[in-house]
């Protein structure tokens, strides 16, 4: 077993006088043996997410794209022409702007729902982990096959618009340009409702109860516990929530893919990671899709950023 | 001294293992002779056929044998085959390059120029004749062989025709206004839901199957670009994206994707499809074929359509390439192109062909008539960013034709200037 500890003698020398054993310390900190339990870790965050973002970036201000080994291409620097090509393109405005709708609609139903349901499966006392594996089992299961049953009950002759009758909206939900990404926003929601209540009810259990009987004990009501309460009480996790369901919904791709056939209908769904699928591995041009994909991280950390800011999230 | 001496053998000894083992063959490049890897498509009767050429080759070349696989997974063949030239781990030869793809391969550095062989050139064209011409990339070289096509055509249901009252055996679809009214009738009499669906959605490639096999038709054989410009913001391509305005605005076609086969399962009384089609729907359909309509009506023995060809192409991470390219003309012979033929019900992209093989044609006259508009094909053109150009195609279409939203004229102007730009490189 390796000695982390100083001998006691060291503890007294200067700064200026370190004496070789410590050295290593210096670099290694307190617990070298944690930094070489967590270098696998990090040896892979460095290779699947450092390494391919720096890439990116520096592919964003080439002419690049992908070529055999040992081809002879010209790739040569070109400043930001493509973030100039990005920003001229309407197809990356109108993206950004459907998945801008998307947010709006997914993140507050998300959060909002994901509150309410833990909360009310916190209470549950009978058939709880069935209650529990039920909301948890359309996350886990992949959106390929999820998605077929949607397509059944959102297309022109499918459940939903038989049950309308007709109060169905025309064209149907997923070909019209103002129903498609709120079908898609509440597809996801619904998808990923499983995950986010997990985290609210590990949440729950750590607001105290004492808190409860003390707000009854005021004449506080259910609802009133719920929002002075329950709300205050597991802030940390909805920052989280707020902050994953923004991160995964601006990452948008597999629903408008497969549910509205590539961005349909005429781009109404079309998301900025669905354009950059189409642009980088497509039609061959990676260097116009990494510039989509930096401007894509600058949005995302700003939208993250203001709402760790005014959610409160540092005090937290 | 003596240990880095020893260093060094080893390290020289691990580099020759290495490269002997990445060479697997004589000489390497366009000379080298040895084993081979092919890709070929993951359908049923086109494995057959690759287990059986791979089969033939491999016993009369014990030498020179050819290790054969499927397609791997991907979104599509043409992302997989992408990734492959770029990690440098491409096949030798692939047997479903699609031909929109192979600019984009080619400015990736991936593809080998059969021109180059001396025989190269010779080959290809006296197999496939003057259709080889569209096969020719931007220098004059092949960069891939014309392999095999499905020219497309109308398929249309006769019970559903039958029902509608309109003659099942000589159906009125040769002009638009035929077309139209023919079209009107199936749905109106309540016969089919849509008188043809072709899928509304904005994948680059699905204009293939809607405006470009009528634009060829209506065109005489004219290519979307032509000499580094698009052609269709003329007469020609606004009579074509008319016609399919009106379908789309009198809702003769469904706006929305279907899941399945619209023309196999009895959604629409008929579809664009080739004679890889006979088989699937074999006698679950009582079906017919006719030639695309065009405005006034021509001769299907003058009526050009759309090949939904896919070739073969030749990989520059293949060590093996004359062997590679002796497997080429082995597997396009007129020997293999037959079984090819008998095994899959696919053209050959070979000149003359009902005449090379008359047998087969007189056995299976349901194919007869795609053997015959085998030889009026238009090709996608072969020209820098080709899949771009497409998909700025389809985004204007649907836009326009299939959504209204804008003018046709307006839609051809604009995506005829965008197109004109991408197709300078």
């Amino acid at each position: 077993m390796t000695t982390v500890s100083a001998p006691p003698s060291a503890a007294a020398t200067g700064p200026d006088e370190t004496p070789p054993s410590r050295r290593p310390r210096r670099w290694l900190g307190e617990n070298p043996l944690g930094l070489l339990l967590s270098a696998p870790y990090l040896l892979f965050i460095g290779l699947v997410f450092a390494y391919p973002i720096v890439f990116s970036v520096w592919m964003s201000f080439q002419d690049y794209f992908f070529a055999a080994p040992g081809a002879e291409v010209d790739r040569p620097f070109v400043g930001f022409d493509n973030y100039i090509a990005v920003i001229q393109d309407p197809a990356v405005w109108r993206s950004f702007g459907n998945v801008g709708i998307f947010l709006l609609i997914n993140v507050p139903l998300t959060v909002g729902l994901s509150l309410l349901l833990a909360t009310a499966l916190d209470k549950v006392v009978h058939a709880r982990t069935f209650f529990r594996v039920s909301y948890y089992v359309p996350y886990v299961t992949a959106s390929v096959a999820v998605v077929a049953v949607w397509l059944f009950l959102f297309s022109t002759g499918g459940l939903v618009n038989q049950i309308l009758g007709p109060l169905a909206p025309e064209p149907s939900w997923l070909v019209n340009s103002a129903l498609a990404m709120p079908t898609i926003a509440l597809f996801v929601t619904w998808k990923g409702l499983g995950f986010y209540i997990l985290l609210y009810l590990a949440a729950l259990q750590n607001v105290g109860k004492e808190l409860y009987e003390a707000a009854s004990v005021d004449g506080a009501g259910a609802v009133r516990r719920f929002f002075t309460v329950t709300v205050p009480g597991v802030r940390p996790a909805t920052v989280l929530v707020f902050l994953l369901a923004t991160i995964t919904g601006a990452n948008l791709f597999t629903e408008p893919y497969l549910l509205t056939g590539g961005g349909g209908p005429n781009g109404a769904s079309t998301s900025p990671v669905l354009l950059m699928y189409q642009r980088g591995i497509e039609q061959g041009n990676p260097d116009v899709a990494s510039a989509l994909g930096v401007i894509l991280i600058i949005f995302v950390l700003i939208i993250a950023w203001l709402q760790y800011r005014f959610l409160g999230g540092r005090e937290s | 001294m003596r240990r880095r001496m020893m260093m060094t053998a080893v390290a020289a000894a691990g580099l020759l293992a290495l490269t002997a083992c990445a060479g697997g063959g004589d000489d390497g490049g366009s000379e080298g002779r040895g084993d081979i890897t092919i890709w070929y498509s993951n359908n049923e009767a086109e494995i057959a056929w690759g287990k059986q050429m791979v089969e033939a080759w491999n016993a009369e070349n014990p030498d020179e044998q050819i290790r054969a696989q499927e397609i791997p997974a991907g979104a599509s063949s043409e992302e997989v085959i992408g990734a492959a030239i770029t990690a440098g781990n491409a096949p030798c030869l692939v047997y479903n390059t699609s031909p929109a793809a192979v600019p984009q391969f080619q400015r990736q550095g991936g593809l080998v120029n059969l021109s180059e062989f001396d025989d190269g050139d010779g080959y290809i064209t006296e197999r496939t004749g003057d259709i080889a011409d569209q096969y020719r990339s931007a220098d004059g070289d092949f960069y891939q062989m014309p392999w095999k096509s499905n020219p497309v055509m109308i398929f249309y249901n006769k019970a559903m025709f039958a029902q509608a009252g309109l003659d099942a055996e000589n159906p009125p679809l040769a002009t638009y206004d035929e077309f139209l009214e023919t079209a009107r009738t199936l749905v109106e009499s309540g016969a089919a839901p849509f008188a043809i669906n072709p899928s509304p959605t904005s994948e680059f490639f699905q204009s293939w199957f809607d405006f470009y096999p009528l634009y060829a038709a209506h065109s005489g054989g004219t290519l979307l670009v032509e000499d580094g410009a698009a052609t269709f913001d003329d007469a020609n391509g606004t009579a074509v994206a008319e016609f399919w305005s009106t379908i789309y605005t009198e809702g003769l076609a469904g706006k929305e994707q279907y899941q399945g086969d619209a023309f196999a399962d009895g959604v629409a009384a008929m579809s664009i499809v080739g004679p890889w089609a006979i088989s699937v729907y074999g006698d679950d359909v009582d079906w017919g074929a006719v030639p695309v309509p065009t405005q006034d009506g021509i001769a299907a023995d003058e009526t050009f359509t759309f090949s939904d060809a896919k070739n073969v192409a030749m990989f520059t991470a293949c060590d093996n390439q004359a062997t590679a390219w002796d497997v080429l003309k082995f597997s396009t012979s007129e020997e293999q192109d037959g079984i090819w033929l008998d095994e899959t019900g696919q053209m050959p992209l070979r000149q003359n062909l009902t005449e090379t093989y008359p047998d087969y044609f007189a056995a299976n006259p349901a194919y007869e008539q795609f053997g015959d508009q085998a030889a009026r094909t238009v090709e996608v053109p072969n020209v820098p960013n080709s899949i771009e150009i497409w998909q700025t195609f389809r985004d204007g279409y649907s836009n326009s034709v299939i959504f209204g939203e804008e003018p046709v004229a307006d839609f051809l102007t604009g995506a005829a200037t965008e197109i004109d730009e991408l197709a300078q490189g």
